[in-house]
């Protein structure tokens, strides 16, 4: 997995509430057996027409915003289903953080583990962050994850929550696996006792 | 010892290690696993030379993708991707040494209905998937977790899934349900009151008479769409119907381990004074037959009610109504009763089991479809299809005008060859009603089936209980 310590780059604005996982990563595209190349149907439905020609209109399809490493959400970013395809997608597009006011469960911890960091903060800042990446590419977030803040183009602060845990395993690109490998004593001595009080497990 | 909810039982009972800032390893006592969230899993296992720690705990079932014509045996039904999705789980079924049911076996079908049907689901067990509506499990009491791949991998690997605790909530249906009203209504009237984040953090408990009531598989229905209000997972303590559901299933226990099991078992229930982060209250009798308007299973009304405007609505909610409007091809206003269905795809994990047959098939019986309606029956499992024969169900829907067919996920997420055409529109039993959802420009109205089947009579979203 990708660290991630600091990144500047431009946000796309994505206002709408309720972004879900079939709008990240359309289902047809679920039916590979690896991780990578998913960058290009990002948003398929509302990125392209039927016909596979662009949609001006899209954001990412903005000469503005084609290379935003940032996206600004609506409330509950990544609600749906728990397809790690979308964080995939976003990834392989370049997107290395999402921040919004809420996002769901599973999509929350799945960004984690590919390197995306997502930011929750509250409406007020949420709002100042997105009429900052409206501006468009000349604007440039910085996103810190050791000093957890958010920059905007301005020179606004704006500081967030991040478990430690988690940040741990970011800013050091850490494979979760090995670490719970690592502590397999404790898993044996409980499979120990889980045998002989449920055995029927 | 201080008083404990449900969740904080079984999470206590399930903890193999804690870290001292709180986070968590999670004892994973069934591991159900599916073509499409699991190749890149088996991948990242063989390339680290890792193993499946306990294979015996290890449950796999092809499902998104399998077609659910007759035909399907006949490989040429799928498409290529698909096929090699399918492939892939066969191989690492086969690899890795776990428990497997092939799309030949009859006991192959949605990965939520087997589970529960084999009794590899049972009380106070931790249950994970790379799916999120494995919440469907907690209707046994069992703590039940979607999970992304890089989890079904580390689940694989280790047994255990990292977690931090997450918060208690409280969704008490008072009283008892109207006539014509189901399980279906009352999960989709809790997300309706909560919106699609109101649980996000929390896990949620089900209590109240209405709950009590319910049969297995609906609870089932209600505890499957928790993830739509935005839970990490849905509950409902055991009493004597998940007992007696669970009882002689196939790996349920057995003679001693049985009653050792059950003792255990009755212990599993919130105490009375457990702390609750939040609790919401509905009363039964106010529960309406629903539908959803919009493309957000938030989007709930009456069946008596009309299309909302988006001024209704406010902050980042009034463009996404907008929006949904659009894509709906609604008008605000329009009564729901107006709106002319084409198709009905009556199935899925929320209700593709035997008791949603049944109430489908008891508005359809004698009756014809709309003509020109395109409707269908998935069951959700082979066990359910060939339950359905037996009971007389399946003739009742193909007299009706249905087409009966083979166990899958089918329309829910239309990765298979069902699909909705552009600006097609359709009464799902499912469980989601997002853009695209049931195929590109398809339209979707979530209900329960009776309602699913009143409007395959009429051919518009009908209140069921003027049939009844
Ligand atoms: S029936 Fe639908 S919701 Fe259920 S597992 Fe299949 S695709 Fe997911």
């Amino acid at each position: 997995m990708d660290k991630f310590t600091k990144i500047t780059g431009i946000a796309a604005p994505m206002p709408l509430v309720n972004i879900d996982t079939d709008m990240i990563i359309p289902k047809q595209f679920l039916k590979t057996i690896k991780r990578s190349g998913l960058g290009v149907n990002l948003f398929d439905e509302m990125r392209y027409n039927s016909d596979g020609s662009e949609r001006a209109d899209f954001v990412l399809n903005q000469p503005a915003y084609r290379e935003s490493q940032i996206i600004v959400a609506g409330d509950n970013f990544g609600c749906g289903s728990s397809r790690e395809h979308a964080p995939w997608a976003l990834l392989d597009f370049g997107i290395r953080a999402v921040i919004s006011t809420s996002f769901a469960d599973i999509f929350y911890n799945n960004c984690f583990k590919n390197g995306i960091l997502p930011i929750v903060l509250p409406k007020e800042a949420v709002e100042v962050l997105m009429d900052d990446a409206r501006k468009g590419a000349n604007a440039r977030m910085t996103i810190d994850l050791e000093s957890q803040t958010v920059t905007s183009s301005d020179g606004q602060v704006f500081a967030f929550e991040v478990d430690g845990f988690k940040k741990h395993c970011l800013l050091n690109g850490l494979d979760d696996i090995g670490l719970t490998m690592e502590k397999a004593a404790s898993i044996d001595s409980f499979e120990k006792r889980l045998s002989a009080e449920r055995p029927w497990v | 010892m201080s008083p404990k909810t449900l969740y904080d039982k079984i999470w206590d009972a399930h903890l193999a290690h804690e870290a001292e800032d709180g986070t968590c390893l999670l004892y994973i006592d069934r591991h159900l696993v599916h073509e499409v969230t699991s190749p890149q899993a088996f991948e990242g296992l063989r390339m680290t030379g890792r193993k499946v720690r306990a294979p015996e705990k290890t449950i796999a079932v092809p499902d998104h993708n399998v077609p659910t014509t007759l035909d399907r045996a006949n490989a040429a039904t799928m498409t290529e991707d698909s096929r090699i999705q399918v492939e892939a789980l066969d191989k690492n079924a086969k690899d890795f040494g776990i428990h497997y049911y092939p799309v030949s076996d009859v006991r192959q079908g949605i990965v939520h209905i087997v589970g529960p049907e084999q009794g590899w689901t049972l009380p106070g067990m931790t249950v994970v998937c790379g799916d999120s509506h494995t919440a469907t499990h907690g209707a046994f009491g069992a703590l039940a977790h979607g999970i992304g791949t890089s989890e079904v991998e580390h689940v694989l690997a280790t047994q255990t899934l990292i977690q931090r605790k997450g918060k208690n909530m409280k969704v008490e249906i008072t009283g008892s349900l109207r006539p014509g009203v189901t399980a279906k209504d009352i999960t989709l009237s809790v997300i309706g009151a909560t919106g699609t984040a109101g649980g996000t953090g929390y896990v949620i408990e089900y209590f109240g008479q209405a709950i009590r009531e319910l049969s297995m598989e609906g609870r089932m229905t209600v505890c499957n769409m928790a993830i739509e209000g935005g839970a990490r997972a849905g509950l409902i303590a055991p009493d004597e119907k998940t007992y007696a559901y669970c009882m002689g299933r196939p790996h349920a226990p057995k003679g001693a381990q049985w009653e050792a099991a059950r003792a255990w078992w009755e212990t599993l229930y919130s105490d009375a004074d457990a702390h609750w982060d939040k609790v919401v209250t509905i009363r039964a009798e106010d529960i309406a037959p629903v539908v959803t308007w919009g493309t957000s299973p938030e989007d709930v009304l009456p069946i008596t009610g009309s299309v909302p405007s988006p001024q209704d609505f406010t902050g980042g909610k009034v463009e996404a109504a907008q929006r949904s409007l659009d894509y709906m091809g609604l008008s605000a206003g329009q009564k729901l009763t107006d709106i002319q269905i084409d198709t009905v795809f009556i199935g899925s994990c929320t209700t593709g089991r035997i008791e949603d047959l049944r109430a489908a098939a008891a508005i359809l019986k004698g009756k014809k479809i709309k003509d020109g309606m395109r409707a269908m029956v998935v069951p959700g499992s082979g066990l359910v299809r060939a339950q359905a024969e037996e009971e007389g169900l399946a003739q009742i829907f193909i007299d009706a005008g249905f087409e009966w067919r083979l166990a899958g996920c089918s329309m829910c997420l239309a990765m298979n060859p069902d699909q909705l055409s552009p600006g097609e529109r359709c009464a799902a039993t499912s469980n989601r009603n997002f853009e695209g959802r049931q195929g590109r420009g398809g339209r979707t109205h979530l209900l329960s089936p009776a309602m699913a089947a009143a409007a395959a009579i009429t051919g518009h979203l009908t209140d069921v209980r003027e049939m009844m």
